[in-house]
């Protein structure tokens, strides 16, 4: 489990975040919704230790981040995997090299249990013969998969997703959702997804944090969103008529 | 950010960089690739501006000293120092400033816009000296071994030139480039040559590591890399030739 408390940041003298307090629960996906430029980035990568707040703390099972040694952070560090917007894959390195890298880092493995590891992670997300291809020869989709192979290299107990549909297509989208979904039942991972796709919310949100102007301003379940009352909210999740039509279909209202 | 902020992040920078590797073997196989990268894949534009430099030097010496009251050595002995001394350790250090600095502050540079320095650091891997450590050693293991096929070819050019347009004798080359040569000068030139090289590839992961937006961001930080490794060479080879040869 990972809580937040009071979090505030900012850059200069603009205020990215105000007093963010919030439960991101182990085995969910939890998931962090709101408009671009709301902070709800700025918000996660406090929370891996990439910014540090002015104010506020993060604790990993009630171990305050900000506060410990290098040592401790690295090891924490260690148990978080991430999955980049952009997926972050490094260039010169194949994809199973990518997905072999924090392995060689911190494994005392051999080569061949590493690689080992680094195949059942790629066929976990079924990437399967393309071990010796560089990232740039991958799509968009395979390489957000190789991302989440190489987040799950290390069992990780934390999992942070950075707007895993960008530039994707729909039914990518889906694949994309659902295996976040299964690998956070798989390994019993507390699972933060940073979105603003609606589709991605409905299919896989179970903690739905909504960030709005820097604030949090909601937080519910699915079920909930759809019946809250909250104008902000409101006005965001269903900006779209599709939306408007789930909403009317599932609960009858509009 | 003023001159005083830059000069301390550059120092903090170097602090992370030199704080204890994870993996010492991997760092010590990156520091290889590093070394063929930016010193092996060197030796071509090296080799031939030092020839091409050292035929200019022999050329120029002989015209600008041409007096009978000037023995015809004296142009292979100018020619020497001036190479071993000057040209070779300085001239190769600003070129291979703009190649292989332009080169580290692009590299770095574009790591951190696609967010892949990012990745290094939550993966728990200390970015800094992951990406940037193996590249100051490779560079100051690698640039003497250039300097020196630099001397031997820029002295080389000068005698196929002044042979060749017949403005020195082979025997009178030959006997200036030994006369009253002295060991120090190229302890004196090697040591430049490590300096420069540390700071080559310090500056440069320094503008690199800090590149902040997207591509335009990398090539500005990338001409900022050339430009201040050549202005702190400068400044360095003055401090230097100072503290060394006087």
């Amino acid at each position: 489990m990972i809580e937040v408390q009071g979090l505030s940041k900012r850059f200069g003298t603009t205020q990215v975040l105000t007093d963010i307090s919030a439960v991101f629960h182990k085995g969910q996906v939890n998931q962090i919704i709101g408009k671009s430029g709301s902070g709800k980035s700025v918000l996660a990568k406090c929370m891996v230790g990439l910014h540090v707040p002015e104010e506020g703390k993060v604790l990993y099972e009630g171990n305050s981040f900000h506060d410990m040694d290098r040592v401790e952070m690295t090891k924490i560090r260690q148990e978080i995997g991430m999955l980049f917007q952009g997926s972050a894959l490094f260039d010169s390195l194949t994809v199973l090299q990518n997905v072999m890298f924090p392995l060689q880092m911190f494994s005392k493995a051999s080569k061949s249990e590493m690689e080992d590891r680094a195949h059942t992670c790629l066929d976990r997300v079924d990437i399967k013969d393309k071990d010796n291809l560089y990232p740039a020869e991958l799509s968009g989709g395979m390489q957000k998969r190789v991302g989440i192979a190489r987040a799950i290299a290390m069992n990780p107990k934390y999992l942070f997703c950075d707007e895993p549909n960008s530039g994707l297509d729909p039914q990518t989208s889906i694949v994309i959702d659902d295996l976040i979904k299964e690998i956070t039942m798989e390994f019993n991972t507390t699972t933060i997804v940073i979105t603003h796709d609606m589709n991605s919310v409905m299919e896989t949100g179970e903690n739905i944090i909504f960030i709005n102007e820097g604030r949090k301003w909601w937080q519910g379940t699915r079920d909930e969103l759809l019946n809250s009352d909250n104008k902000e909210l409101n006005e965001f999740i269903f900006a779209g008529s599709l939306m408007r039509h789930v909403k009317k279909a599932m609960t009858g209202r509009s | 950010m003023g001159i005083i902020t830059h000069i301390g992040r550059y120092f903090l920078l170097l602090k992370e960089t030199f704080s204890s590797p994870e993996r010492l073997s991997i760092y010590w196989r990156r520091t290889l690739e590093e070394m063929d990268l930016l010193g092996v894949k060197s030796v071509g534009i090296v080799a031939l501006l030092s020839f091409f430099m050292g035929a200019v030097i022999t050329i120029q010496t002989k015209t600008n000293i041409d007096s009978p009251l000037i023995q015809a050595w004296v142009v292979g002995f100018a020619a020497r120092q001036s190479t071993i001394l000057e040209f070779s350790p300085t001239i190769i250090a600003l070129i291979l400033a703009g190649k292989v600095g332009s080169n580290i502050a692009a590299e770095i540079g574009s790591m951190r816009v696609k967010e892949q320095i990012d990745a290094l650091d939550i993966m728990g891997v200390n970015s800094a000296g992951y990406l940037i450590l193996p590249k100051i050693v490779a560079s100051m293991l690698i640039n003497p071994f250039l300097v020196m096929v630099s001397m031997f070819l820029s002295i080389f050019g000068g005698y196929v030139a002044g042979t060749a347009t017949g403005i020195i004798s082979s025997t009178d080359y030959l006997q200036g480039i030994q006369t009253n040569f002295i060991p120090y000068h190229v302890t004196y030139a090697l040591i430049k040559t490590v300096v420069f090289a540390f700071i080559i590839a310090t500056v440069s992961a320094y503008q690199g590591y800090y590149t902040q937006g997207g591509t335009r961001e990398v090539g500005i930080s990338s001409t900022k890399a050339v430009v201040y490794s050549n202005v702190v060479i400068l400044i360095t080879n003055y401090a230097l030739t100072q503290l060394l040869l006087i």
